[in-house]
């Protein structure tokens, strides 16, 4: 391993000019190695190794008790990419995606724009609007699994109390994924506050006097200079969302175990089904190259919308 | 809208005092340059007048109404900022469109009147361009369409030059008159360049500190200054001052100054006499003192060439000095020469050492 990262830095610098120059430049590469080291061995170990082994894995079917594994190529991608759990499972996780991102984000936008504001005081909300960050998956599951519960939940005694009929939240087939995507989106403002909040900031003061002059009031402000100022941020924020729908795994292991009748069995859940329940390694493997793939395309969106950010400076 | 006035404005920020008890009045049509150092409260005034800030007290006026409670859409103003402000995300076409779309007006006319601005200012070439594709001064004619596009009663710049290199500055310097004597508006220009002021306004409204010192026609400004300020702010190099006594002399009174005595203008003399003063500020350009071996001994330290003229620095005692221009074709005296200066009693500037206003 040592020696294959020392080759890549080696030819990585340029070519030396002359023999006098050979010692400094071994030096330097020396000390890039050292500098490098401890990440490659870090994304080594948790990152590049677990991908192939996991591509690799694909490649094997299970038996049904999860001993004995046979080559089988690309046929359990093939059966995988096929099958109607696989697909039920992505329109799971599309749905789930669905609820959440555009929600998260406007609400996001709404609490950023609302945050922005030049009030006294404002500094106490902002910190609560970030909070969220700072919350675990695990803390925040178990604080909505108490708000949703059926019989004691705040929630229902709300809706009860304005005359509505109590839902059984995590149990009914039809309110498992809204209730699911609810958390998540609590779960998320945080982050996309603090993203919005930031993307404002950076939006000239002077944009928006100009166009005060200009006869444009706060709802044409919004759309003629703040929402094209931030189109880069909300796309930024839009891309993590997803990505974060596609690999959102605790609340929902906490909340509902993929149920009620694989109503939140999104893809990370499945995965984990087959590979540490059903102990289904190969196919296990196989959803996990497809999710990869699906986050990768996401991540290159994303850099090309990080890329056309710069076109709005001078 | 005829005029725009002051009424007793005073703006602060927390303890900072940015405009200090103003009144002004800016005629209908007149191009009223704001002229003072940076930091004085120029931009602050500027911004009261468009609504982008409230005074903390008094009101602006337009015409015989306060619009002290209008907002700056409903003001019927334009205003060009210093780093133009003009939108990233719009090409130019939708920049200078932008006024008009907010108001509404129909598409037929749009297209008119941008095609119109655009002649005018030379950008029809540019108009599908994005700011982030234009040049410094073609950024800068992209506000100024933007600005002229909706023909409104007043236009605020605020030291619209500053970002242009030195040639280009003075091009669009006299364009700016040009613009001015052509659309027949009021234009509201913020600048603390002297030279700016004194060729573009038909009057200079200078500021210190919040406060505004004097406002004149350039010329008033210049020949009698209100106080020492406006006497060493207007001008290139400042105007000398030194502190003097005044004496009886031999035709009238004369001041004392370190290095000799100077001639005073009559009245002015007898009044600063009658005020009983403990010694008088007095004020002359370096334009108005002769090298001739006149009556003031002082010492050459340094003399400066900017090529079309020199500036001779003299010391008139260890604390006090004074500069003297000279042009370029008149032979310069020797670093550390002892030379004499003369001032005429016409060209000599009073001033009362307590308040530093001018005594006439
Ligand atoms: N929004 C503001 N908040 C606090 N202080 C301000 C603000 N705007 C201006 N000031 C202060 O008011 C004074 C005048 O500022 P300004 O009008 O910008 O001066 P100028 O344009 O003449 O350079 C300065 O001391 C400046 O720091
Ligand atoms: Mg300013």
């Amino acid at each position: 391993m040592d020696d294959m990262s020392a080759t890549e830095v080696t030819i990585a610098l340029p070519k030396p000019a002359g023999r006098w120059r050979a010692r400094p430049r071994l030096k330097e590469a020396a000390f890039a190695l050292v500098l490098l080291g401890p990440s490659m061995a870090l994304f080594s170990t948790f990152a590049f190794y677990p991908l192939v082994k996991t591509f690799y894995l694909g490649f094997f079917r299970s038996d049904p008790f999860g001993l004995s594994s046979n080559y089988v190529g690309f046929d359990q991608y093939l059966d995988v990419l096929q099958s109607n759990e696989f697909h039920r499972s992505l329109i799971t996780t599309g749905l789930f995606a669905l609820f959440t991102v555009p929600t998260g984000l406007v609400l996001g936008l709404g609490l950023a724009l609302l945050a922005h504001q030049k009030l006294r005081g404002m500094v106490v909300y902002r910190t609560i609007f970030s909070s969220t960050v700072a919350t675990s998956v695990a803390v925040a599951s178990v604080m909505w699994l108490t708000l949703l519960n059926p019989s004691l939940g705040v929630i229902n005694y709300g809706l009860e109390e304005s005359g509505f009929e109590a839902v059984n939240w995590l149990g009914d087939p039809d309110w498992a994924l809204p209730a699911v995507s609810l958390t998540t989106i609590w779960l998320n403002l945080g982050f996309t506050f603090i993203v919005i909040l930031a993307g404002l900031q950076t939006i000239p003061e002077e944009l928006h006097e100009s166009a005060k002059i200009d006869g444009a009031g706060a709802v044409s402000r919004l759309f003629n200079v703040t929402l094209p100022m931030l189109s880069p941020t909300l796309l930024f924020a839009v891309v993590v969302l997803t990505i974060n729908a596609f690999q959102s795994f605790g609340q929902i292991d906490i909340l509902t175990q993929g149920g009620p009748l694989d109503r939140t069995n999104v893809l990370v859940y499945s995965i984990y089904t087959e590979g540490f329940r059903n102990f289904n390694e190969g196919v296990a493997a196989a959803q996990g190259v497809a999710l990869f793939l699906i986050v990768l395309v996401l991540t290159l969106i994303q850099f090309r919308f990080l890329e056309r950010r710069v076109f709005y400076g001078n | 809208m005829s005029r725009i006035a002051f009424r007793d404005v005073t703006k602060r920020f927390g303890d900072v005092v940015a405009v200090r008890d103003f009144n002004l009045e800016i005629e209908d049509q007149e191009f009223l340059v704001l002229l003072g150092p940076s930091g004085c409260g120029k931009s602050t005034a500027l911004r009261l007048v468009a609504g982008l800030e409230e005074p903390t007290s008094g009101e602006i006026m337009f015409g015989d109404v306060a619009v002290t409670d209008v907002e700056a859409k409903n003001r019927d103003i334009a205003m060009v900022f210093q780093s133009y402000a003009l939108y990233p995300h719009m090409t130019v076409r939708r920049n200078i469109e932008f006024p008009l779309r907010t108001r509404k007006i129909p598409r037929a006319e749009r297209v008119r009147l941008v095609a119109e601005a655009a002649r005018w200012l030379g950008l029809e070439e540019l108009l599908e361009r994005r700011p982030s594709e234009l040049s410094g001064g073609q950024r800068q004619r992209v506000a100024l369409g933007r600005a002229i596009v909706r023909r409104p009663q007043a236009f605020l710049m605020d030291e619209p030059l500053s970002n242009l290199d030195a040639k280009l500055r003075v091009k669009t310097r006299a364009e700016l008159v040009e613009l001015h004597r052509q659309l027949s508006r009021t234009f509201v220009y913020v600048t603390h360049d002297q030279v700016e002021a004194m060729t573009m306004a038909d009057r200079i409204a200078i500021m210190n500190e919040g406060a505004l010192q004097q406002i004149g026609p350039p010329q008033q400004v210049y020949e009698r200054p209100a106080n020492t300020f406006v006497a060493q702010f207007i001008g290139s190099p400042p105007m000398n001052v030194v502190r003097a006594t005044v004496a009886h002399g031999g035709d009238g009174l004369v001041a004392n100054v370190p290095g000799g005595t100077i001639p005073l203008p009559p009245a002015a003399a007898a009044a600063a006499a009658a005020m009983n003063l403990d010694g008088l500020l007095v004020g002359v350009r370096p334009e108005h003192l002769l090298l001739d071996g006149g009556p003031v001994k002082a010492t050459v330290r340094l003399v400066e060439s900017l090529g079309h003229e020199r500036h001779v620095i003299c010391d008139l005692s260890p604390e006090e000095f004074a500069i003297v221009r000279l042009p370029a074709d008149v032979p310069p005296p020797a670093k550390g020469e002892t030379v004499g200066l003369t001032a005429t009693a016409e060209h000599v500037h009073l001033f009362d050492p307590n308040t530093t206003l001018r005594i006439d």
